[in-house]
């Protein structure tokens, strides 16, 4: 499977597609948004239900609020932003305001990772996974491509309480299909492998796809793990991969401190401890660039994804 | 117009929060006296008059709606919801206690309570979130939020006044607890507030002011600004922080402290004494 077989579609346009459903679906489901209402395709929703968009302004801290006051009135808001600007500006708000009152509200922060690109560090969402997965009572999905971000919307304002969203703003390969199954808090398993698992979430799913591939012409068959739920974490999943695989590697769009590895890390050390590679951003902020070459520049590419896999295959031994 | 209550028995119902309030506080041994005490009458005048509420149904969903944003004053709060019979009265010797639903600040689940808060500054914007989703369902309650005059330094405040205004929130009621106080001392010396009135005029809001220990003028204030329509109202209330003892009124330092068993004996007698005169 190749990038250029593959449709290249953006995951926030998967979460518009999943709003504007959602709104024919269920009228108590409405939208805030912080100024940035196209970026986020809010605004296809805001088209078609005109009363149930609600603009803020440039207010992150009072769209969370808000929407948290919308949710204990009984609708179902989708508070849209950037990652960065959701989860960082707004955190105290988020934690006080949505979380502790468990008010069911869905934070939807586009523009997560890298692959934001051009705009550079203030931009791009690296911390977004950690930042919300300390919190109690909240849900964290990173969808893998546009197909898996609109199951996710909808799945999402099915639970009560509240979810955090990581979408995309790039164009990334779809690699998912409509018929493919899809639960929050359920990991898939695309490829089975006995020597290694490898667990992604977001668009490091399909550089893993790659990575398989790689390692597979050289004789090592490594269990690839769609972890789009970093909160909560499929422990089952994960305490199986270790007795049945005995090395790990985490590959995500996303600093490594506190991220999706370190959640997988956290269930491993304490149920059945395997080693560990974790590839990701290393304790570095973002930098301006064309997507693919922040992904080179950060090494988040399947080359690094199969050195990280050979190094866990000799801690193994 | 609904029918005022007895103002003697408000201002006895006043002195008898104040009593609970300073117990509450010297049995925790920990918690805000002087915005507690400060705030004792607008949430009296609220609660005996003007809010459409049902202690017996809490969750009733026409029930006008009262948001503590400055959620460290929650044991006037608190005090007040007992008396009014949301839970018994005895549950208020527990707070501050490991087990009890009277958190330090208060917490969503405790009957009356509608936020929770303590975090300042974030009151305000699920008030609007509130008066918003009323609106849209055609639900025609109130919804009230209380502020402390520091916590408008906060910006998220003026971030929710202004979608207050954008979105002419009339079902929406601000009070600002013009106590003059915060932590650090003096607002006008910690960050000066300047003119609140013009402040909250030029965010598009209608400004009421009132005294805020005068049970009569506060229910004047709430049912005026029921009728102003397009645009929010918030009342200045002008408070006394630590209003009703002496020795804690107008004192910087007795903002984050609890009375001393001896301490909180001197202030009933004086709150006893205030009783008598009022019988
Ligand atoms: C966001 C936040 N910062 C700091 C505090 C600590 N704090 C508690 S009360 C207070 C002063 C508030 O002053 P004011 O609103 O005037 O309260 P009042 O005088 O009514 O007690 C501060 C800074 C807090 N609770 N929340
Ligand atoms: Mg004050």
């Amino acid at each position: 499977m190749s990038a250029s077989e593959l449709k290249m579609v953006p995951s926030r346009d998967g979460f518009g597609r999943g709003l504007v459903k959602l709104g024919k679906e269920n009228k108590d489901v409405v939208v805030l948004s912080a100024d940035l209402t196209d970026s986020t395709r809010a605004a296809w929703f805001k088209k078609e239900f005109p009363d149930r968009f609600f603009g803020l302004g440039v207010a992150e801290q009072d769209m969370f609020g808000t929407a948290a006051g919308m949710a204990l009135m009984g609708k179902i808001p989708f508070a849209c932003t950037f990652g960065v600007f959701a989860s960082g500006r707004a955190w105290d708000q988020i934690r006080v305001s949505i979380a502790y009152m468990n008010a069911n509200v869905k934070i939807a922060g586009t523009h997560g990772g890298i692959s934001v690109g051009p705009d550079g560090a203030t931009h791009q969402a690296l911390e977004e996974i950690s930042l919300m997965r300390i919190l109690p009572k909240m849900t964290v999905v990173v969808p893998c491509d546009a197909i898996e971000a609109q199951k996710a919307t909808l799945e999402a304002a099915k639970i009560k309480g509240p979810v955090y969203l990581r979408l995309g703003r790039a164009p990334m390969p779809v690699i998912t299909k409509e018929e493919d199954f899809f639960r929050i808090g359920k990991a898939n398993i695309l490829r089975d492998g006995k020597d290694l698992t490898i667990f992604a979430c977001g668009q490091m799913v399909y550089e893993s796809m790659l990575a398989c591939d790689i390692l597979e012409k050289e004789g090592v068959k490594a269990r690839l793990i769609n972890m789009h739920t970093p909160k909560p974490i499929d422990r089952d999943t994960i305490i199986k991969a270790a007795h049945e695989t005995g090395a790990f590697v985490s590959v995500e769009e996303h600093t490594i401190a506190g991220g999706l590895g370190s959640a997988i890390a956290e269930v491993a050390a304490q149920a059945h401890s395997v080693p560990m590679k974790m590839v990701g951003i290393q304790n570095k902020f973002g930098v301006s660039g064309e997507p693919e070459e922040l992904f080179e520049y950060f090494g988040l590419t399947p080359k690094k994804i199969v050195i990280a896999a050979k190094e866990v295959l000799r801690m193994k031994k | 117009m609904e029918k005022r209550p007895d103002i003697i028995y408000l201002q006895k119902k006043a002195i008898e929060i104040r009593k609970d309030i300073l117990n509450m506080l010297t049995l925790a041994g920990s918690g805000h006296t002087g915005g507690s005490l400060s705030i004792v009458e607008i949430l009296v005048s609220l609660y005996y008059y003007k809010l459409k509420n049902d202690p017996v149904n809490p969750s009733w969903p026409g029930r006008d709606r009262f948001l503590l944003s400055k959620g460290h004053a929650c044991p006037a709060l608190y005090a007040v919801l007992a008396h009014k019979g949301y839970f018994p009265r005895d549950m208020l010797w527990t707070l501050r206690k490991l087990g009890s639903p009277l958190q330090g600040h208060p917490q969503l689940g405790l009957a009356g309570v509608e936020i929770s808060s303590g975090s300042l500054g974030q009151g305000l914007s699920i008030a609007n979130g509130i008066a918003l989703a009323a609106r849209l369902d055609g639900l025609g309650i109130r919804v009230y939020c209380l502020l402390g005059d520091g916590e408008t330094n906060e910006g998220q405040v003026w971030e929710a006044a202004m979608t207050a205004s954008h979105y002419k929130l009339d079902n929406l009621c601000a009070i600002v607890d013009y106590n003059k106080l915060q932590i650090d001392g003096f607002c006008c010396e910690v960050k000066d507030p300047g003119d609140l009135k013009h402040k909250w005029e030029s965010f598009g809001w209608s400004v009421l002011k009132v005294d805020g220990h005068d049970l009569q003028a506060l229910m004047d204030s709430y049912d005026c600004a029921e009728k102003i329509k397009g645009r929010p109202t918030v009342i200045i209330a002008d408070t006394v922080k630590g209003k009703g003892v002496s020795f804690i009124e107008n004192k910087v330092e007795w903002h984050g402290i609890a009375p001393k068993k001896e301490e909180c004996e001197k202030a009933l007698q004086e709150l006893d004494e205030a009783l008598r005169k009022l019988a």
